[in-house]
């Protein structure tokens, strides 16, 4: 017997949450593919998910290893690449320029990950560190950065008079 | 701007773009098509809106495994399928269509039996026997509690009949509606007793 929620109770709490940083990450191109196969990946897996798992980090890391995948395949149908490319290209531009996701896009991928990840998702810097590799601190000062920099693509800010 | 989904949203210089009801619908409806696709979708549900009252529909890839009446709690129906059947479940209607669409013809008086795979997983031992019985009582005709365990084969069981039919998984399509006490009194139902006078008034019309 497990007192597991339905799954549907899963999409319905998590998924504009999951869409949001897919989009952060990926752009708005690839943001519903990787939306689609985190949720197919993770009810496959929900059977098997401890009763006492934190679901929204488990999604997040889902989603950022599917985010991963789509990016490699993209690699490959493009040109061969050593490794991850650091900046995307101006995929779902167009229509949403100007938006967070478009200024998110422009940097490089650790800090968009770290600023999803934190501020989107709101996981503790421990668990994007988890996810992503290397220590909360780093993690942090990624993510930090990632900040500084949205903000000088911000000059003027819809904050409440902080300094950017 | 405040209107975040947690506080620390706020350290960033502008809000995201928000996600739209049409963006989910349809991100959900593909995931239930993939799901289905993939053998992944253990549970599909949608629910109906009948003349009495909202009802959910539940099945497995074996078939129809619930009917509830909204008296039930549609969301407590749910959880316990998730615990008894399993929790991967997801709100898909396509696979419910044809239940849907009997039902809509048995309220409208132009269907007399249904004809639907069935999936009796959560009824067991006796109580499975006498709803197995009960597709015999035609539409339009009552038996009482007592003849019911009598075919059964457990005449003294009339109060386990009560039960079985109290549990039925799958009321109206299984129909323990037509299972009426011995003075021809309608009894108890689980949809509650407005509901059985209105199948039951609906068969005799």
């Amino acid at each position: 017997m497990s007192a597991k929620p339905p799954f549907e109770a899963i999409v319905t709490a998590h998924g504009p949450v999951v869409l949001r940083v897919c989009r952060a990450v990926l752009g708005w191109a690839d943001a519903d593919d990787a939306w689609s196969e985190t949720f197919l990946a993770a009810l496959r897996a929900y059977p098997e998910l401890p009763g006492d798992a934190n679901v929204e980090a488990w999604l997040v890391r889902i989603a950022h290893n599917k985010a991963i995948d789509l990016t490699r395949a993209a690699a490959r149908r493009a040109v061969p690449v050593a490794d991850l490319p650091e900046h995307p290209t101006a995929a779902g531009a167009g229509q949403h320029e100007g938006d967070l996701y478009s200024s998110l896009a422009a940097l490089p991928r650790k800090q968009r990950e770290t600023v999803a990840y934190h501020y989107l998702a709101g996981l503790p810097y421990a668990e994007v560190a988890a996810i992503i590799g290397g220590s909360a601190e780093a993690a942090r000062k990624s993510a930090s950065d990632g900040i500084a920099r949205l903000r000088r693509a911000y000059p003027v800010t819809d904050q409440n008079g902080e300094p950017s | 701007m405040t209107a975040r989904h947690d506080g620390q949203a706020d350290g960033l210089p502008a809000t995201p773009p928000p996600v739209t009801e049409a963006e989910l619908r349809t991100l959900h409806h593909r995931l239930a098509g993939q799901a289905e696709a993939a053998g992944l979708l253990d549970v599909a549900y949608r629910t109906a809106d009948t003349p009495v009252g909202t009802l959910l529909l539940a099945a497995t890839t074996a078939g129809l495994v619930r009917v509830a009446y909204a008296s039930e709690d549609h969301d407590a129906v749910l959880a316990a399928l998730a615990a008894r059947v399993s929790p991967r479940i997801l709100h898909a209607p396509g696979r419910l269509d044809t239940a849907a669409r009997q039902l809509e013809e048995y309220f409208a008086g132009t269907r007399r039996r249904f004809d639907l795979p069935l999936d009796l997983r959560l009824a067991t031992g006796f109580r499975r026997v006498v709803l197995s019985r009960l597709p015999a009582i035609g539409y339009g005709q009552t038996a009482s509690y007592a003849a019911v365990a009598a075919a059964a084969g457990r005449p003294r069981a009339v109060r386990a009949v009560g039960t079985a039919c109290a549990t039925n998984p799958v009321p109206i399509v299984v129909p323990c509606h037509r299972v009426i006490r011995s003075d021809g009194s309608p009894g108890r139902y689980l949809g509650g007793p407005a509901a059985k006078q209105l199948l039951l008034g609906l068969e005799a019309a």
